[in-house]
C-alpha cells in the first residue's frame, strides 16, 4: 500500500492507483475531459492537472495519468492548479466555442473572458474516440495522423474503414462534437448561460434544497423554455 | 474481417496499381522480432519503392497484427516517410527560421510556380517532387534547398530555374541495359540523398561520395559510379583486406548490411540505386563482389 496525502488528508491506496482515483476515493472533484473509467489513461486536455511537491518545489501533473507515489503531498485546489486550470478552459473554449461539454465547464469554472482566437475547430484531440474505438469496441478503426499542427484524427488513408462496425461510440464519447449551448446568443465566446442562473431543483422547493446532480445540468435549457 | 480477406483486397488493389508487393513479405519477416520493428520495416518499403504503397502498409497490418490506423499513423508522423510516390528528382526547400527571414517563401513559391504543384506534391510527369522542410541544419547558408542531395546555399529568386534545370540533368537515370559498364545513381537507402559528387570525378563520371571507417580512422571515400570499376580515392589509405564500415554523409547512418560476402565472408553493404534497384558492395579492400540488383 502506498500512503500518500490529499489536500492534507492522509490516504493509503493500492500502487498503480492514479492521483485521480485516490482523489475521487477521498470525494475531491477533479474536472477532467478526456479521462474516462474503462479506458486507458491518456493525459491529452490537461484539465485534471494537481500540484504536488514541498512548497517552494511544486510541479503540476495530470492526476489522471500520474500514479500514486509513497509520501506524495497533493493540493488539488491551490492558487496555482486554479489558475492553471482557467488557462486550460480558456484555450479549450477557444478550440471549441461551440461545445457544450467545454462551455458548461468554463460556466462551472467562472471563466468570463476570452483573449484568444476561437477557431471553431471539429476536434480537440483529446483521444477519447480513438480509445474507446480501440480499447472498447476492439476495432481500431480510426487514430491520429501526422503531427503537430496537422494532426487529425481520421481512417487510414480516408477511405471508409473496413473494421468500423458504425457503432456510433466515438460519437458518443466525444465531448466537442456536441450541440453548441444555446442559452444567449450562439455566437458568443462564452455562453455563462448557467452561472447566472439558480438551479430549478434547489430554487422551486421540489426537492427540498436537494440539487439533482444531474450531468450536464440542464438548467440553462429549462430557464430558456 | 479475418487477415484472410485484408491480404485477398490488397492483392487486387496491387495489381491495379501495378505495383508488385513480393518484397514487401521477405521485409517484414527480417525486422519480426525486432523491438521498433515497424520502423525499420517500413523505413526498408520507403528504401525500396521510393514512398510506402498502401497495399504494402496494408500488407504490414495483417501481417504484424496491428490496426492498420496505427501503422497509418506512424507513417504519417515521420517525415521522412511519403505515401505518395516521389518524383525522381526530389527538391526540398528549406522554411525554418533563418531561411524564412531571408526570404525562404520567395523561393518556395517561384519553386511552386516553376514546377506548378504546391510544396508536398509531385509534377504529373513524376519528375519532380517538391518538399518543405523546417531546418537543414545549414541556417548561416540560407535560404537552402536542397536538390537530389545536392545542397543549393543563398539561393535566390533568379536563380531557382537554373537550379531546378541543373537537378533535371543531374545523372540521368541509369538505365538498366546489361552492358558491361554503366554509370550508376547512387542513393541512401534510408534518407534517399543522392551520393554522387559532380565536383569529383573518378573516371570522367561524378564520385559517389560516403563517410567510411577502417581501423579507427574516419574520413570521406569516393567510389567510382561505374559499374564494375573498382577504383576509388580515400582520405586515409586503406590497405588492401581491410574491411570498411561505410555511412552516408547526409543522414550519418551506416548503410544497411544487406547479406555477408560469399567469397571473403565480410559484410555487404547496399546502396540503393536511382533507377530502382539495389547495388550491393563487399566491405573488405580488393574484394571484387559487387552486385547489382535492378528491378
Ligand atoms: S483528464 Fe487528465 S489530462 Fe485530460
Ligand atoms: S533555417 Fe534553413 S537551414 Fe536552418
Amino acid at each position: 500500500m502506498i500512503s500518500l496525502t490529499i489536500n492534507g488528508i492522509p490516504i493509503e491506496v493500492e500502487p498503480g492507483t492514479t492521483l485521480l482515483e485516490a482523489a475521487n476515493y477521498l470525494g475531491i472533484a477533479i474536472p477532467t475531459l478526456c479521462h474516462h473509467e474503462g479506458l486507458s489513461p491518456y493525459g491529452a486536455c490537461r484539465l485534471c492537472l494537481v500540484e504536488i511537491g514541498v512548497r517552494p518545489r511544486t510541479r503540476l501533473v495530470s492526476s489522471c495519468s500520474y500514479p500514486a507515489e509513497p509520501g506524495l503531498r497533493v493540493r488539488t485546489g491551490s492558487e496555482r492548479v486554479l489558475r492553471a486550470r482557467r488557462m486550460v478552459i480558456e484555450l479549450l473554449l477557444a478550440t471549441c466555442p461551440q461545445s457544450k461539454v467545454i462551455q458548461d465547464l468554463a460556466s462551472a469554472h467562472g471563466i468570463r473572458q476570452q483573449r484568444f482566437r476561437q477557431e471553431h475547430e471539429d476536434c480537440i484531440l483529446c483521444g477519447l474516440c480513438v480509445r474507446v474505438c480501440a480499447e472498447q469496441m476492439m476495432a481500431g478503426a480510426i487514430g491520429f495522423r501526422s503531427r503537430g499542427q496537422g494532426r487529425t484524427i481520421g481512417t487510414p488513408f480516408d477511405k471508409r474503414s473496413e473494421v468500423c462496425r458504425l457503432c456510433g461510440a466515438c460519437m458518443y464519447v466525444c465531448p466537442a462534437c456536441q450541440l453548441r449551448c444555446t442559452f444567449s446568443e450562439p455566437d458568443k465566446a462564452i455562453c455563462g448561460g448557467c452561472a447566472n442562473i439558480p438551479a430549478p431543483c434547489v430554487s422551486s422547493g421540489q426537492h427540498d434544497d436537494l440539487m439533482c446532480y444531474m450531468n450536464p445540468c440542464a438548467a440553462c435549457e429549462i430557464a430558456k423554455t | 474481417m479475418t487477415p484472410g480477406t485484408v491480404v485477398q483486397g490488397n492483392e487486387d488493389r496491387s495489381a491495379a496499381a501495378g505495383i508488385e508487393m513480393d518484397e514487401v513479405g521477405p521485409i517484414i519477416e527480417k525486422h519480426r522480432k525486432q523491438r521498433g520493428g515497424l520502423i525499420a520495416i517500413l523505413g526498408d518499403i520507403q528504401a525500396r519503392y521510393g514512398y510506402l504503397p498502401e497495399p504494402a502498409l496494408r500488407m504490414v497490418s495483417g501481417q504484424l497484427g496491428h490496426p492498420l490506423e496505427e501503422i497509418y499513423g506512424v507513417a504519417t508522423f515521420y517525415r521522412s516517410f511519403s505515401l505518395a510516390p516521389r518524383g525522381k528528382h526530389h527538391v526540398c526547400a528549406c522554411l525554418g527560421t533563418a531561411c524564412h527571414v531571408r526570404g525562404a517563401q520567395r523561393i518556395v513559391d517561384e519553386l511552386e510556380r516553376k514546377l506548378g504543384i504546391q510544396a508536398g506534391q509531385t509534377t504529373p510527369d513524376g519528375e519532380f517532387s517538391l518538399e518543405t522542410v523546417n531546418c537543414l541544419g545549414a541556417c548561416a547558408l540560407g535560404p537552402v534547398v536542397v536538390a537530389d542531395g545536392h545542397y543549393h546555399s543563398k539561393v535566390r529568386k533568379s536563380g531557382v530555374g537554373d537550379l531546378l534545370e541543373r537537378a533535371a540533368q543531374g545523372g540521368g537515370s541509369a538505365e538498366a541495359n546489361g552492358a558491361p559498364a554503366f554509370v550508376l545513381n547512387a542513393c541512401c537507402p534510408r534518407c534517399q540523398s543522392r551520393l554522387e559528387e559532380s565536383g569529383h570525378l573518378i573516371e570522367n563520371h561524378p564520385a559517389i561520395r560516403l563517410d567510411a571507417a577502417c581501423r579507427g580512422r574516419h574520413g570521406w571515400i569516393r567510389l567510382s559510379s561505374v559499374y564494375g570499376s573498382r577504383q576509388i580515392a580515400s582520405e586515409f589509405p586503406i590497405p588492401a583486406g581491410s574491411v570498411v564500415e561505410f555511412q552516408c554523409p547526409h543522414c550519418h547512418i551506416a548503410l544497411p548490411i544487406s547479406s555477408r560476402c560469399w567469397e571473403c565472408d565480410a559484410p555487404v553493404a547496399s546502396l540503393q540505386i536511382a533507377g530502382g534497384g539495389k547495388w550491393n558492395l563487399c566491405c573488405r579492400r580488393g574484394c571484387p563482389q559487387h552486385l547489382l540488383e535492378i528491378s
